[in-house]
């Protein structure tokens, strides 16, 4: 019998996505969170990484606007948010205009489907 | 290990500089790499070492080397982004001390502008499945992000990014290669087309053609070629992540380590640098690597670039060809960064030549800051 494969991270962030749940991994060596997904913590490399639900608490850290036309979309929000944790998620805060998302806002975090698809995204708090 | 001042460049080469119908990326890099050979007095059968990375051939060194009639002893390859090129001066320098090769040709071409949309996208080929599900329009997306950080924590102004651009321009104003050399006010930046906040398209590099090359030898050998020999003193280089959202602090680069470890080897400090090239991507990237690599404080690049700072007659001249954003930027600049250089050592430069010029700075950067390359050079007596 060859060694047994890992769950592969990818799928499960994806299927806690789909069962409503929002989960990144800790370190059970440095009790560092971890996102996105991996094997391996990047921080002490330790492999003892397990799963927990976020708070979905975070605060903008970086934000931008990308600008388009109005007959492709119109133009959108882009951040980086903080997340309670101490790990950083690539995002879109909705409900302001884009360009009044700013650094420092605190936000929560939500489950959207988007193309089918579950997806993180951050409402003002 | 040192190799300061083991290797030096000896010929350097730059072709379909804008645009260049009708040729492939591959006819302009072998253009250049003729150049930098016929400056140098050898030939492509001296080539025994060959560094190519592009955005249109995965496997670089095959496509360039076959081209070329090249049958290299050792090829290399890295392709870590624009910052790729310079990071190819680091392999050139321990290959040719180590005595593996003899003549190293460090070569890149594209037909970005040509062939728009036929590239090898980043950001098409390899999904970043954490980021893309967001729309960011890579690259400039993640600079702008950037950007936002340092404006939020240290002030930077719009009005300081855009003097970039214009400082960008002016020095292509005295650059006949140049692509842009209109002129160019502060307004005319800020009030162009919004793409990415708070970026308008004036804050970004061109879209070109272009190719350029360097031929590097031992600095024993290099006192036999046709013109004099630039030195390179030191090189660094590191990368810290891949995504702009694995990036600890938005407002430090990795440069903030190449810097001071190409510094130490070169045994100089930023104020014994004469000229500076800084791989401009978009205008906050030059405010971003005055700061990381030590010629001013983090925070201060704004105040520092602020009205003709780093322009023409400024207090520091960076980016004399005119940059990524007004010279050429054919997909990934890093090897004018270092073509530059080497022709400012060798006062080849004309009406934007630096006076006694005596050292300088090339620094490449590629991804979304995610690699940093710095390398720096010297004319004889600085060995």
């Amino acid at each position: 019998m060859p060694h047994p494969l890992p769950e592969g991270p990818d799928e499960r962030y994806a299927a806690y996505l789909a069962e409503g749940r929002i989960c990144i991994q800790q370190c059970g060596d440095c009790q560092r969170h971890v996102f996105y997904p991996r094997l391996f913590c990047p921080h002490c490399h330790g492999s003892s990484l397990t799963w927990r639900e976020v708070s979905g608490k975070g605060t903008v850290y970086a934000t931008t606007v990308i600008r388009q036309r109005p007959d492709k979309g119109g133009p959108y929000n882009l951040c980086l948010v903080d997340m309670e944790e101490g790990v950083r998620f690539p995002g879109r805060v909705e409900g302001p205009a884009p360009e009044d998302v700013k650094i420092g806002m605190a936000v929560a975090a939500r489950i959207k489907q988007e193309d089918g698809n579950p997806l993180v995204v951050f409402d003002p708090s | 290990m040192s190799f300061r001042g083991k290797v030096a460049a000896v010929g350097v080469g730059l072709a379909g500089i804008g645009e260049a119908p009708g040729l492939s990326h591959l006819d302009l890099t072998a253009m250049a790499a003729k150049q930098a050979l016929d400056e140098a007095g050898l030939s492509f059968s001296d080539v025994d070492g060959l560094f190519a990375a592009n955005l249109q051939n995965i496997f670089a060194p095959l496509n360039v080397g076959e081209y070329l009639g090249i049958r290299p002893k050792l090829s290399e390859g890295t392709q870590i982004g624009g910052s790729s090129p310079v990071a190819h001066l680091i392999w050139a320098a321990l290959a040719l001390d180590a005595g593996l090769i003899d003549t190293a040709l460090i070569c890149y071409g594209s037909t970005q502008r040509s062939v728009a949309g036929k590239l090898l996208s980043p950001s098409t080929s390899e999904p970043l499945i954490y980021e893309m599900p967001y729309g960011p329009r890579y690259p400039i997306s993640s600079y702008a992000l950037s950007t936002s950080r340092h404006m939020y924590e240290y002030g930077t102004t719009r009005e300081q990014l855009a003097d970039v651009a214009v400082a960008a321009r002016q020095w292509a104003a005295l650059n006949p290669d140049a692509f842009m050399r209109g002129p160019l006010t502060r307004d005319e930046v800020i009030d162009a087309r919004m793409i990415c906040d708070p970026f308008t398209v004036r804050d970004c590099c061109l879209v070109t053609d272009g190719a350029g090359a360097v031929v590097l030898t031992r600095s024993d050998r290099a006192r036999d070629c046709n013109r004099e020999p630039v030195y390179l003193l030191g090189a660094a280089m590191a990368h810290w992540h891949r995504q702009i959202s694995q990036l600890p602090d938005l407002t430090q680069t990795c440069a903030s380590e190449t810097g001071p470890r190409a510094f130490e080897m070169a045994g100089l400090k930023p104020a014994e640098i004469d000229v500076l090239e800084l791989y401009d991507a978009f205008s906050i990237n030059p405010i971003m690597f005055l700061e990381d690599l030590g010629f001013c404080a983090k925070g201060e690049g704004g105040p520092f670039v602020e009205n003709g700072g780093i322009a023409p007659g400024g207090r520091l001249p960076v980016n004399t060809n005119g940059g990524g954003l007004s010279c050429v930027h054919p997909g990934m600049y890093g090897i004018f960064t270092v073509i530059e250089a080497i022709q400012q050592l060798r006062g080849d430069c004309g009406d934007r030549q630096v006076a006694d010029a005596k050292t300088a700075i090339s620094h490449g950067n590629g991804g979304h800051f995610s690699s940093q390359v710095t390398a720096i050079w010297g004319v004889q007596e600085t060995l």
